[in-house]
């Protein structure tokens, strides 16, 4: 399910490729920097080191105004804003890595933007999915359910109570 | 007119580090740190992260921290910073229908598809204050029941089943590309569009809007509201970065929100249906919600062929007042010294009295 991995509300057709890269970079923004950090090492163990990259614009800490609807399903209004961070960069083997995380965290946006770039080398692609991005997702959507579960005792079901004088 | 004051830098400086002070009270007590704040003060962080209009609860803890738990003075600060940081980006807006919810409540219906969920909820406690928090507890492990992952159930909106029937006003989101007010860069105008009024609400003071919901319930503007729907849990933000062909989800946010159903006469052009007001606030703010949605519906009297007679229907009283920080602005820039100010109004007093005696003396003569 799309939901599952921090995708909204867009099904969108795109063409592959895409469709997988906005899954990844969805999954990559919700991870925190310690996570990515843990996926980075086990990415140089799996390449046997990492490649060098270079920072096209370094870690950025900014805002995005966050856009709802009226009545839940109206007319766009703005409800606020919320801090995100991003970071663009491009490595040796010249893939250009992107990324735009929520929050204030440097680190995190710059590991989402150096794990984003590896994944567009096709050649590594199945393999960095199956030791990233899937662990990542399969974490996530653990870890959502989880709080969903939470309220699940306090499901409740009113029940009205006929009043005396009102019976026949 | 006010004239500036020089002088008074040391006093100022000392006045500050003597705040540092208050701020940390007795140092004995272990200082409050911003985990703390986010966790267990987590309602104050929601309430200035939505009135700062900047979602980030580090920074809201941060900001109640440094204001000595003051939320009006809270808000000042997040609203401060968010001055300094650029904006890189725009939402896709944000589907409220999709929230993981963790709170969801119906006053009009008790039977909705996906049920009645209260979550962590103040409504049916005793309201006695509970002695066994004054000391701090281990934690309790959590039931094997409740840390059971579960599947999200589909929570179709109470408004979608009473829409089904055509007995509720649709909420249809219309012309997409018309340019939308944003009023962080732009100041209020009026009539104001119903996305101006709601940001302006959105930001608004919860103490403020809560009065003006209250005094439509009281019978100023009565509009007879039903908690259509109450849900509170987190929702993914997506942006649409200028550089990629699609966009991308970059975290979660929690949110709260309202759907208050009114009843409505019909009008000439309308026929008798329910019609809407709506609540939206980051975080946990159901009260802050649901008096936003009374006052949403409230100023949504034109529109609807009601005649504006109340306070809580007067565009301009509502949007010009409602803002914690223009208001806690202007009062109390008259504690900043008014001296030439008042002077002047000395000089003016001093002679309408002599004109006063004069005259009563003048008549005595006569």
């Amino acid at each position: 399910m799309d939901g599952a991995v921090g995708l909204g509300s867009s099904e969108m057709d795109l063409p592959p490729e895409q469709a997988a890269r906005r899954r990844w970079m969805s999954v990559l923004a919700r991870a925190s920097a310690a996570e990515l950090e843990t996926a980075v090492g086990a990415v140089r163990g799996a390449l046997g080191g990492l490649p060098l990259y270079r920072l096209i614009r370094r870690p950025e800490v900014g805002m995005t105004m966050v856009r709802a609807r009226a009545g839940g399903t109206g007319q766009p209004f703005n409800l606020g804003e919320m801090t995100i961070t991003r970071c663009a960069l491009r490595t040796e083997g010249g893939q250009v890595g992107t990324a735009y995380v929520a929050g204030r965290s440097m680190r995190q946006a710059e590991l989402a933007a150096l794990i984003d770039a590896l994944l567009q080398d096709p050649a590594r692609q199945p393999q960095l999915l199956a030791l990233v991005v899937d662990p990542l997702a399969q974490a996530q959507d653990l870890r959502r359910r989880r709080r969903i579960a939470r309220s699940a005792p306090t499901r409740v079901d009113f029940f009205t109570v006929v009043r005396g004088e009102d019976r026949t | 007119m006010y004239v500036s004051v020089k002088g008074g830098e040391r006093a100022i400086a000392a006045a500050h580090k003597l705040l540092a002070e208050e701020r940390r009270g007795d140092p004995e007590v272990p200082e409050l740190t911003l985990p703390q704040i986010e966790q267990q003060l987590s309602l104050a962080v929601t309430r200035v992260m939505s009135e700062g209009a900047l979602y980030d609860p580090e920074l809201a803890a941060l900001a109640i921290k440094q204001a000595r738990g003051d939320l009006v003075e809270a808000i000042f600060l997040l609203r401060a910073y968010r001055t300094t940081l650029p904006r890189f980006a725009t939402s896709l807006p944000i589907d409220t229908g999709r929230m993981d919810v963790r709170r969801r409540v119906s006053a009009t219906f008790k039977d909705i598809p996906g049920g009645q969920v209260l979550g962590p909820t103040f409504d049916y406690t005793h309201r006695l204050l509970d002695f066994d928090l004054a000391e701090p507890k281990p934690v309790a492990a959590p039931d094997a029941e409740e840390s059971e992952p579960q599947a999200a159930q589909p929570m179709p909106s109470v408004a979608a089943i009473l829409g089904q029937e055509g007995l509720l006003e649709p909420e249809e989101p219309g012309d997409e590309s018309a340019p939308l007010t944003d009023l962080t860069r732009e100041p209020l105008s009026f009539p104001a569009g119903r996305e101006a009024r709601l940001q302006a609400l959105a930001r608004g003071d919860e103490g403020f809007l809560l009065s003006l919901g209250y005094s439509t319930q009281r019978g100023y503007g009565r509009n007879h509201p039903f908690a259509g729907e109450i849900r509170m849990g987190d929702v993914t933000v997506e942006i649409q970065p200028e550089e990629l062909p699609f966009p991308i989800g970059i975290g979660e946010i929690e949110v709260t929100e309202c759907q208050m159903v009114n009843s409505f006469k019909g009008s000439k052009t309308k026929p008798p249906q329910f019609t809407r007001g709506y609540g939206l606030t980051f975080g946990h703010g159901e009260r802050k919600a649901m008096s936003m949605a009374l006052v949403d519906r409230a100023l949504r009297c034109r529109e609807l062929g009601e005649e504006p007679s109340s306070p809580a229907q007067d565009e301009e009283f509502v949007l010009y007042h409602c803002d914690s920080l223009e208001a806690s602005g202007f009062v109390q820039h008259l504690k900043l010294p008014h001296y030439v100010d008042f002077q002047s109004e000395l000089v003016m007093v001093r002679e309408m009295r002599e004109r006063a005696a004069a005259a009563r003396k003048a008549e005595a003569a006569e």
